[in-house]
């Protein structure tokens, strides 16, 4: 099991530590719902050293990000950021990353830590025939995530770092360090990516000026509540970006991509499962794998996702279910343990983002 | 809060039972509360169900996760603590006072197969 640079950190401030994507990471601190409600209203900030790095340099870099990405980077200016999907030649996601275009030909990706080795072989597996110089650097570089309202102010009165030009998902560095305007929350946020002695000098202005750390634990209830999915949950080798309704990152008009033939097809057939968000009238909590069942008690699908949401007080999921009963408004059950609760389809949006663009 | 209390009958899945000649009252104790974080639901049987000693008869919820509530005794449900259904947060609050059914006991030789306050603190100590 791994640790990242801030680990020593976490334990000092009696973090509840567990095991996530290969490494031992601190899942909350004061509490689940102080430190997702702090995110909302003021700041807080993350330790997400796990994430990896690969970074694509050279003459193909930009041809190379077109063949294995789903969106479409093509003109992309300096310091413009591209969520997307990686696939496989079936359609089936490798993961969902970030692509950083930090120069001409000079690509920065960010990968989900428990992908980091599926992804670096996949990534080197298909990079024959470009000329490109690929460098996985998830060991180098510690990555925290300052979120919330106050984020902006607190990066830069905190750690001295000029970031109130940047816009929603784009770039910019400062001497060695990557600070973009992104995150998994739904707020306005940042992220920045150093060296471990410079994340860990960060980390402890931070603390030391009052912002709340926050586990792992409320960047799961936070990215849920607006709909953001998890790989692992809602995408895997097995639920395509259309299924997971992220069509919009797929652009099919593009020249070409790994999958793009598998899921063109399954976008003008319509795939045979979608993720859904549904909500239930009672309080029960539908958890990752209950079944979906339809009224009839036929199962239909699963939970993928759910909580009882900590800013809107209901009980909520995304669930993989059999796209005939995906239309919004659909009455459904989930079962839970040996009872079985009614719900209805609803926008698997549970809260709304507030983004600074 | 009293992270045990003298007089009653602990298990290793962290519930208690109170005992009042031949009813149980059943809950979780101060331990178990703690290590689930805020309780945001309670997922309680119903009255005239009948529990087992070892097995589940419900499930209480933090945000992150569903535990199941092991029933230390056997013996049927007299009444639940419907009080939880709407503030689930009593169990956080005080778990003594907010015990979650309360039972009538059809063995009471299982209550020694139970730890006592002594052996339970020292058990929560070394887990």
């Amino acid at each position: 099991m791994k640790q990242t640079c801030l680990y020593e950190k976490h334990v000092a401030l009696g973090a509840l530590i567990s095991p996530f994507g290969g490494f031992e990471m601190p899942i909350q601190y004061a509490g689940i719902t102080p430190e997702h409600m702090a995110v909302r209203e003021k700041v807080g900030v993350f330790d997400v050293s796990h994430m990896g790095e690969v970074t694509v340099k050279g003459k193909d870099a930009e041809r190379y990000v077109q063949h294995i990405f789903t969106n479409d980077i093509a003109g992309a200016p300096v310091g413009k950021i591209y969520y997307g999907m990686m696939c496989y030649e079936n359609g089936g996601t490798v993961d969902d990353l970030l692509v950083y275009k930090m120069g001409e030909n000079d690509f920065f990706l960010v990968i989900n830590a428990a992908n980091i080795d599926k992804d670096w072989a996949w990534m080197q597996e298909n990079a024959k025939g470009f000329d490109i110089d690929l460098q996985n650097r998830s060991d180098f570089y510690g990555q925290i995530a300052v979120q919330g309202p106050d984020a902006e102010k607190t990066v830069e009165q905190v750690l001295g770092l000029k970031c109130s030009e940047l816009v929603f998902y784009t770039v910019k560095t400062i001497g060695d360090v990557i600070v973009s305007r992104t995150g998994y929350t739904g707020e306005d946020g940042f992220e920045i990516y150093a060296s471990h002695a410079y994340i860990q000098e960060c980390w402890d202005k931070l603390i030391a000026a009052g912002v709340q750390p926050c586990g792992l634990g409320c960047r799961d209830t936070l990215r849920f509540e607006v709909g953001l999915p998890l790989y692992g949950d809602e995408l895997s080798a097995d639920i395509t970006p259309i299924m997971a309704g992220l069509g919009i990152f797929v652009k099919l008009d593009k020249q070409e991509f790994i999958g793009k033939e598998a899921l063109a097809k399954q976008k003008s057939e319509g795939p045979a499962k979608k993720i859904v968000g549904i909500e239930l009238a009672d309080k029960a909590i539908p958890r990752h794998g209950y079944p979906v069942l339809n009224m009839q008690g036929e199962t239909i699908g699963e939970v993928t996702t759910g909580y009882h949401t900590l800013s809107t007080d209901k009980s909520v999921c995304m669930a993989l279910i059999d796209a005939q009963y995906a239309k919004l408004d659909t009455e459904v059950q989930i079962q839970i343990r040996k009872k079985v609760f009614p719900g209805k389809t609803v926008k698997k949006q549970f809260y709304n983002k507030s983004y600074k663009k | 809060m009293a992270k045990v209390i003298e007089g009653l009958y602990y298990s290793e899945s962290h519930e208690y039972v109170k005992v009042e000649g031949n009813i149980g009252y059943i809950g979780i104790t101060d331990y178990a509360q703690h290590a689930l974080g805020n309780v945001v639901y309670v997922d309680l049987p119903d009255v005239d169900d009948e529990v087992t000693a070892g097995e589940e008869f419900g499930a209480v919820e933090s945000v992150k996760a569903a535990s199941d509530i092991i029933s230390p005794v056997s013996g049927t449900i007299v009444e639940v603590n419907e009080a939880l259904d709407d503030e689930p947060e009593l169990l956080n609050k005080d778990p003594w006072e907010n015990w979650i059914i309360k039972v009538e006991l059809s063995d009471k030789g299982e209550l020694d197969a139970l730890m006592d306050a002594k052996a339970y603190e020292a058990f929560c100590e070394n887990a």
